[in-house]
């Protein structure tokens, strides 16, 4: 897409509080690239960023009036986004700091709704910096820091020297109960390559090649008794992707959902069921990804979504030989499976 | 207007981009504003360029970075930016600093009152000061979307979310909160001071009657509207924001309430800046393709200025007078049309 990499690139750094952000953030300024972040970072926020272009915001999330009431935007984004477009070129990429109380969707959500944005700016991808030896407690009493788990594209495990092994195996796998798809980087310090958190790419609908679970990486360095691929259970299509290779754990509220399906899929009933779904449960809803293969269509089509916002298009021919498996994912707060599992199985062409 | 008439016959749209002066800037344009005969082309960034009728053209830096708003009263600029300075300009070009921001915010508004008090914002805070130099400031509750001073007495309308605040900054009372759910932006008052209009974060614009408080919602357009200019006596305010001029009218005592607007210069590109002529009931329109054409208002006769060039149109205006068009563009083309 010639187009979208000429818009620039927006990454959301979240995490609770302490868990790194700051670090991360000047990990980031501070490397050797040659490139140049505009930075918006809270005014109330924690201070000692060092960077020519850094702009202090205050989190104004306010409804659009648009009778969706999960329809949030940061209004404060939307302002500085048009100041920052006056000085195109000055700058390569755009780090969005948000507080550690912040839901990430109305940041999300500007870059679908607003014009403007979208016009010039594109979502990265959220990243999330959590707090090994902390996350565990946080995600029993803090709503935010379930959020920000469950919406990351990318999560730094951060301060993993912290904590045990076992301790680290047991935050690990209650992340992977929410959200299985994010990478996951362990970390002292916020050690991460600046590739590994950067231009991910995580919301360019060219991009979503994979919607695998991301445990390769994770579980590569423990858990040495379930050496199996994981890939070898695509299979069990209506189990929950959560893998055998960690412990497993359910989140009493937020999961994700993954549906697959070998036959193709009817577009005239596809569309309608996800459009219905997203709008009725789209506050549950968090993040939606797909790859789809339509009936006599051949075309992959992909889609994503943030909440009740959902944007799709044909992505590219299949491949000779590619297997035509539709796979979609959702992740979300008390997600009505069963509800969620029969609407798909009726999309199916018979 | 016999200038203006395309005639009865005019098959094709009258062109008059020959009489153009071009002005090749080579930075993208902000806004125009015309200081005696001389326009001042405000920059996204750093500088204002000003221009002469013969195409000669000196530059007045401004500030260090983007310059995020910019108004004038035709005796001078006064401009805001991201390097929390507020700076006047006058008609010669020079430049003198009115405030810096304590904590270098970004200068995101400002507006200039007849009596040469002017009010800009920096996050929630509005600031004014009277040309004595006596400075107040007034808090609302998020960040400021847009300013404007009443035509009449020293009243401050301050857009932010969820209404506008009418503040009086001489004065003890408590200010007014018009109140409307939504991110209200650029704020207007009608010329006659009876009504208040808000163009909103939402592709609508919001306005009340201020004797009453009465609502108006001007909604239905398909992007966000970015400029609005009323014509000539306050009968009509022309919006951007459509792929036609939307002119919403203004003429009873309810304002646009339960009236159709009227829709004029359908182009296939949206509208982005509308300026109308400070004494006819004409208007410049500048669309997304870069067309530049001048509109009357009575029966929507159009006139070619400017030819689109792929560049949207970023600036309009007209001297006091009404005799110099000016225009500008996002990519660094500017021109001024002598009537």
């Amino acid at each position: 897409m010639a187009e979208a990499s000429q818009k620039i690139p927006v990454t959301v750094l979240t995490g609770y509080l302490g868990a790194g952000k700051t670090t991360l953030l000047n990990r980031i300024l501070s490397e050797n690239h040659g490139k140049k972040y505009a930075v918006i970072v809270n005014e109330f926020g924690e201070i000692g960023i060092d960077n020519d272009l850094i702009i202090g915001a205050d989190e104004e999330v306010f409804e659009m009036n648009n009778g969706c009431v999960c329809c949030t935007v940061r209004g404060d984004l939307v302002r500085i986004m048009d100041g920052l477009m006056k000085r195109k070129g000055k700058f390569d990429a755009i780090i969005v700091e948000t507080t550690g109380l912040a839901d990430p969707a109305p940041v999300a959500q500007t870059f679908f709704v607003d014009e403007d944005v979208q016009k010039n700016a594109r979502l990265d991808a959220v990243v999330t910096v959590a707090d090994a030896k902390w996350l565990s407690d946080r995600l029993k009493d803090a709503p935010e820091a379930k959020n920000q788990i469950a919406f990351a594209d990318v999560i730094v495990l951060n301060k993993t020297d912290l904590v045990s092994k076992p301790e680290l195996a047991e935050v690990e796998a209650r992340i992977r109960g929410i959200n299985p798809y994010a990478k996951l980087h362990r970390t002292e310090r916020c050690q991460v390559g600046i590739t590994d958190v950067l231009e991910r790419g995580a919301f360019d609908l060219d991009r979503i090649l994979e919607i695998e679970p991301d445990f390769l990486e994770a579980g590569d360095d423990h858990d040495h008794d379930h050496d199996h691929h994981h890939h070898d259970h695509d299979h069990h299509h209506h189990h929950h992707d959560h893998g055998h290779g960690l412990k497993h754990y359910h989140d009493e509220d937020m999961q994700s959902l993954s549906l697959r399906s070998e036959k193709p899929l009817d577009p005239t009933k596809f569309m309608p069921w996800l459009q219905n779904l997203v709008a009725t449960e789209g506050q549950k809803i968090l993040r939606s990804k797909g790859i789809l293969a339509f009936t006599g269509d051949d075309d992959r089509y992909v889609f994503q979504g943030v909440h009740m916002m959902l944007e799709g298009d044909h992505q590219r021919k299949w491949k000779d030989g590619e297997k035509r498996e539709s796979r979609v994912v959702f992740i979300g707060r008390e997600l009505p499976e069963q509800a969620i599992r029969d609407g798909f199985e009726q999309c199916i062409t018979t | 207007m016999k200038e203006f008439d395309p005639g009865e016959a005019a098959s094709s749209i009258v062109s008059i981009t020959d009489r153009v002066k071009p002005l090749p800037l080579g930075a993208a344009v902000g806004s125009v504003h015309f200081l005696g005969d001389r326009a001042f082309f405000v920059g996204a960034e750093e500088s204002v360029a000003i221009a002469t009728l013969d195409g000669e053209i000196t530059r007045a830096e401004t500030h260090f970075g983007a310059i995020l708003c910019a108004v004038s009263d035709g005796k001078r600029l006064v401009t805001g930016g991201d390097d929390g300075k507020l700076i006047s300009i006058d008609a010669k070009g020079e430049t003198a600093t009115i405030a810096t921001d304590a904590k270098r915010r970004w200068i995101d508004n400002v507006a200039l009152h007849s009596d040469g008090t002017v009010a800009w914002s920096a996050g929630k805070t509005a600031f004014v000061r009277n040309p004595k130099g006596e400075e107040k400031t007034f808090e609302v509750p998020s960040t400021v979307g847009g300013l404007a001073f009443a035509p009449k007495g020293l009243r401050l309308a301050i857009a932010h979310y969820n209404g506008v605040t009418l503040w009086f900054p001489n004065m003890a009372a408590n200010p007014e909160f018009l109140e409307w759910a939504g991110s209200h932006l650029a704020v207007s008052f009608s010329p006659d001071n009876k009504f208040l209009v808000t163009a909103m974060h939402e592709a609508a614009m919001h306005g009340w009657r201020l004797a009453d408080n009465r609502h108006m919602r001007m909604s239905g357009y398909p992007g966000r509207v970015r400029s609005m200019s009323w014509s000539v006596g306050g009968k009509g305010l022309a919006t951007s924001g459509a792929d036609t001029v939307i002119v919403w009218p203004f003429t009873s005592k309810d304002g646009p309430m339960g009236k159709e607007p009227a829709m004029l210069a359908p182009m296939p590109a949206r509208v982005a800046v509308v300026a109308c002529h400070p004494k006819n009931d004409i208007m410049a329109v500048g669309y997304a393709d870069g067309t530049v054409l001048m509109v009357r208002l009575e029966d929507g006769a159009e006139i070619l200025v400017r030819r689109n060039t792929g560049a949207a149109v970023s600036a309009l205006g007209w001297n006091a007078k009404g005799t110099l068009l000016a225009f500008g563009t996002e990519d660094g083309d500017a021109g001024i049309l002598e009537m």
